[in-house]
């Protein structure tokens, strides 16, 4: 009896979770710190030793190279700066219209890939199969290596239908071109759009109301192909399509679209679009059967159950890695380098990198932009994946 | 009597649900839209398979050694890839010591070839694949770099083709992995300072560009380091892609360990397991088995990812295919060159996502729908 009265031993002090996560945490701390530390030291000695001056002094001296595609106005002696701005332009507009086109073909594929037709399924399943087990890289340069580098001559110009001439040089898409009265289309357009948002509100709170349905998606529609089409009609037709003709050794006019820019969109829009398609195909496979069974025992059409049941149960599943899908093409586009798209890798972080030799600055202003971009879409992304999600008691 | 109340013997099936037919009817001229459907998908592969076959196959060159052999044929020229299939394999591998490539090859296939076979029980396979793990990148590096027992030194920077992409996702792929699970593991912690610092590290490398990774360690790595002190350009290379590769792994690996219900977890610590044992003997065998699709997913775009070596002139496959599309003596065949590239990503690629639907089927112990 006298063993138990005796105090109880206590146990060492490393046996304390407690202390032990602060002894933990506080080691992998120093770790870090001092790592960090050594690094920064280290840069500092490398720098002073090559003669680098750090600072962001550079981005106001003349650039003095030229640029083959820039939105905004650019020439030679503009700055480093303004290279910096041309090519986070042309990043930002490869990325968003890859963005569109790989949704857009991605979910004709899923749904072909589900479609009961086996020819159409098999070719679906055929496509995703073989483009997203090659290398984007690989595809890229197939595009622009092998078919649009040698695509003929501008005399020997692929010619569809008079209006569009693909040749070495690139695309040739006619150009819009706004007469004075456009203004007006323009304006019926916002007016059709401030019309439709009060419709949906009007339409919404009758139907919580009274529980009539009112056919918003065809009077949408209608308001918005009308009214511009109405004030197009009225102005006189003012807009006017620039053709590109062949005029000496080359296109004149017309919208050119340079074939490092064709390939990389090609090549990002078919690779993505592969994903884009399993992704549909997962999402629109996990609504259950029962759901369209119950909604059709309710009396909706199968129109009405796609849109009221199935999609905003499928997006709910589609979103998040579809997010990832539009991060991924953004990063993807900084393979523009490879093929010399003057994107923010090819021309900033490279480019100017190599004339300046501000290696830390170019490469970290780039992967600022990138992580910039990154957290921007995944945020809006989120806040739409929170609208859809389920709410749950 | 009793004859009478046998049952009529069943009627075959009515003719239109049976056979090629029916099949068809049912599969592909179901309705008008069906019809239409079919229509588009046929004129679409006779537009495109025909002179696909004929490019490939029937009009192609297989057989000579110069561009010469290609003339006039309106098919592919496969000569290109014959005359210099051994530049893509080891790229500019010394011609004389390339035997040690082969028996490097043909060891990590004699040592993996008892993991997929069932007959062996689990626990041998663990510990042979586990000592493989250490071992054997040693033997692969002694045979490939030399300079030990004999063997001259052959510089990384000869190493190249097919060789070099396998190197690279193969350190890339045993790195990351276990990398990824200790990131996916420490973003679960509790220790504030451990997560921040995880957290950090993850969402950084997964929101860049693999290629800014890539330029920064060819460019920025040699600020970093003392002076004098220099990495070779392939462990360059190594680092960057391991480190971005390991915070995608970290997510997947996360994945599977918020899958698993606090139970087990309580379970565990009421048997007085420690930390590390809970994890290794109880969360993670269970974590990890339900994440396979997104392991391997992970591992086929590591795979894929190498092809971006190029840019900071590593010589891959990737980039000994555009090499020799460029040569001046073989211009023009570039089709070719490519086709074969992607022809061998893809093999590796769609027999790894294969492969993962197979060991995901057959680990599938629990309910199944």
């Amino acid at each position: 009896m006298t063993e138990l009265s005796s105090p109880p031993v206590k146990p060492p002090f490393w046996n304390n979770p407690q202390i032990r996560a602060i002894i933990f945490q506080a080691v992998a701390l120093t770790v870090t710190v001092a790592f960090g530390l050594y690094l920064f030291e280290n840069t500092q000695d490398n720098l002073h030793r090559l003669g680098i001056a750090s600072g962001f002094d550079f981005l106001s001296s003349p650039a003095g190279f030229d640029i083959i595609q820039t939105l905004i106005p650019y020439s030679a002696t503009s700055s480093y700066g303004q290279v910096f701005w041309v090519a986070l332009l042309n990043t930002l507009l490869v990325s968003a219209l890859g963005i569109l086109f790989a949704t857009l073909l991605g979910f004709i594929i899923g749904i072909a890939r589900l479609s009961k037709n086996w020819l159409i399924a098999k070719l679906a399943l055929a496509y995703i199969e073989t483009f997203r087990n090659v290398p984007l890289l690989l595809q890229i340069f197939f595009w622009y290596f092998a078919v649009l580098r040698a695509a003929p001559a501008p005399r020997q110009s692929l010619n569809l239908g008079d209006a569009v001439f693909l040749n070495i040089r690139g695309l040739y898409l006619p150009a819009p071109q706004f007469q004075p009265g456009f203004g007006w289309v323009l304006v019926m357009l916002g007016v059709a759009v401030v019309l439709i948002i009060a419709l949906t509100r009007w339409v919404r709170r009758r139907q919580m109301a009274t529980g009539q349905p009112f056919p918003t998606l065809s009077t949408a529609l209608a308001l918005l192909i009308g009214l511009p089409l109405m004030a197009f009609w009225l102005a006189d037709s003012p807009l006017h399509w620039q053709v590109p003709e062949l005029r000496g050794f080359n296109f004149q006019g017309g919208l050119v679209v340079i074939p490092e820019m064709a390939s990389l969109l090609l090549a990002l829009t078919i690779y993505t679009a592969a994903f884009i398609a399993e992704i549909v195909r997962a999402g629109i496979q996990a609504v259950s059967h029962g759901q369209t069974e119950a909604s059709f025992s309710l009396g909706l059409n199968p129109g009405m159950t796609l849109r009221l049941i199935i999609l905003p149960q499928a997006l709910r599943v589609i979103i998040p890695p579809m997010t990832n899908q539009y991060l991924n093409l953004t990063k993807n586009s900084s393979l523009a380098a490879a093929i010399g798209y003057p994107d923010l890798v090819s021309s900033f972080a490279g480019t100017t990198l190599n004339q300046t030799g501000q290696a830390i600055e170019c490469i970290a202003i780039t992967m600022a932009v990138y992580l910039t971009l990154s957290l921007l879409i995944s945020l809006i992304m989120n806040g739409y994946n929170r609208r859809v999600a389920l709410v749950e008691r | 009597m009793a004859e009478s109340r046998l049952p009529h013997p069943d009627l075959p099936p009515p003719a239109n649900t049976m056979g090629l037919l029916a099949w068809m009817r049912r599969n592909l001229f179901s309705s008008p839209l069906n019809i239409a459907l079919t229509g588009l998908a046929a004129y679409l592969l006779w537009i495109s398979v025909p002179p696909l076959l004929n490019w490939t196959l029937f009009n192609a060159t297989w057989s000579g050694d110069t561009r010469e052999a290609c003339q006039g044929a309106s098919g592919a020229c496969w000569v290109f890839i014959r005359v210099h299939f051994e530049q893509f394999l080891y790229g500019f591998y010394p011609e004389a010591q390339r035997w040690r490539v082969n028996t490097a090859v043909l060891l990590l296939i004699l040592g993996v070839a008892p993991l997929f076979m069932r007959t062996i029980p689990n626990p041998v396979k663990v510990k042979l694949g586990s000592s493989l793990l250490v071992v054997y990148p040693l033997i692969a590096f002694a045979l490939l770099k030399g300079g030990l027992f004999g063997l001259s030194n052959v510089e990384t920077s000869r190493w190249g083709g097919l060789l070099l992409t396998l190197v690279i996702a193969g350190v890339g792929m045993a790195a990351a992995l276990p990398l990824g699970v200790l990131l996916a593991l420490g973003r679960r912690s509790k220790m504030p300072a451990i997560q921040t610092l995880c957290v950090t590290f993850i969402e950084f490398w997964r929101g860049v560009p693999l290629i800014t990774v890539l330029f920064m360690s060819s460019v920025m790595l040699p600020l970093f380091l003392p002076e004098g002190m220099n990495f070779d350009k392939l462990l360059r290379a190594l680092i960057g892609v391991t480190l971005f590769q390991a915070a995608y792994m970290a997510e997947v690996v996360r994945g599977g360990l918020q899958a698993i219900p606090k139970g087990q977890l309580e379970a565990a610590a009421a048997l007085g397991l420690g930390y590390w044992k809970t994890m290794a003997l109880i969360v993670l065998p269970q974590a990890l088995k339900l994440v396979i699709p997104g392991i391997v997913n992970t591992f086929i775009a590591l795979f894929k990812d190498t092809s971006l070596v190029l840019i900071i002139g590593l010589f891959d496959l990737m980039n000994m295919v555009h090499n020799a599309t460029t040569n001046p003596d073989w211009l023009g065949f570039s089709t070719e060159g490519y086709v074969f590239a992607a022809a061998v990503y893809w093999l590796f690629c769609f027999s790894m996502s294969r492969y993962s639907q197979n060991l995901e089927k057959r680990l599938h112990t629990g309910h199944k729908r």
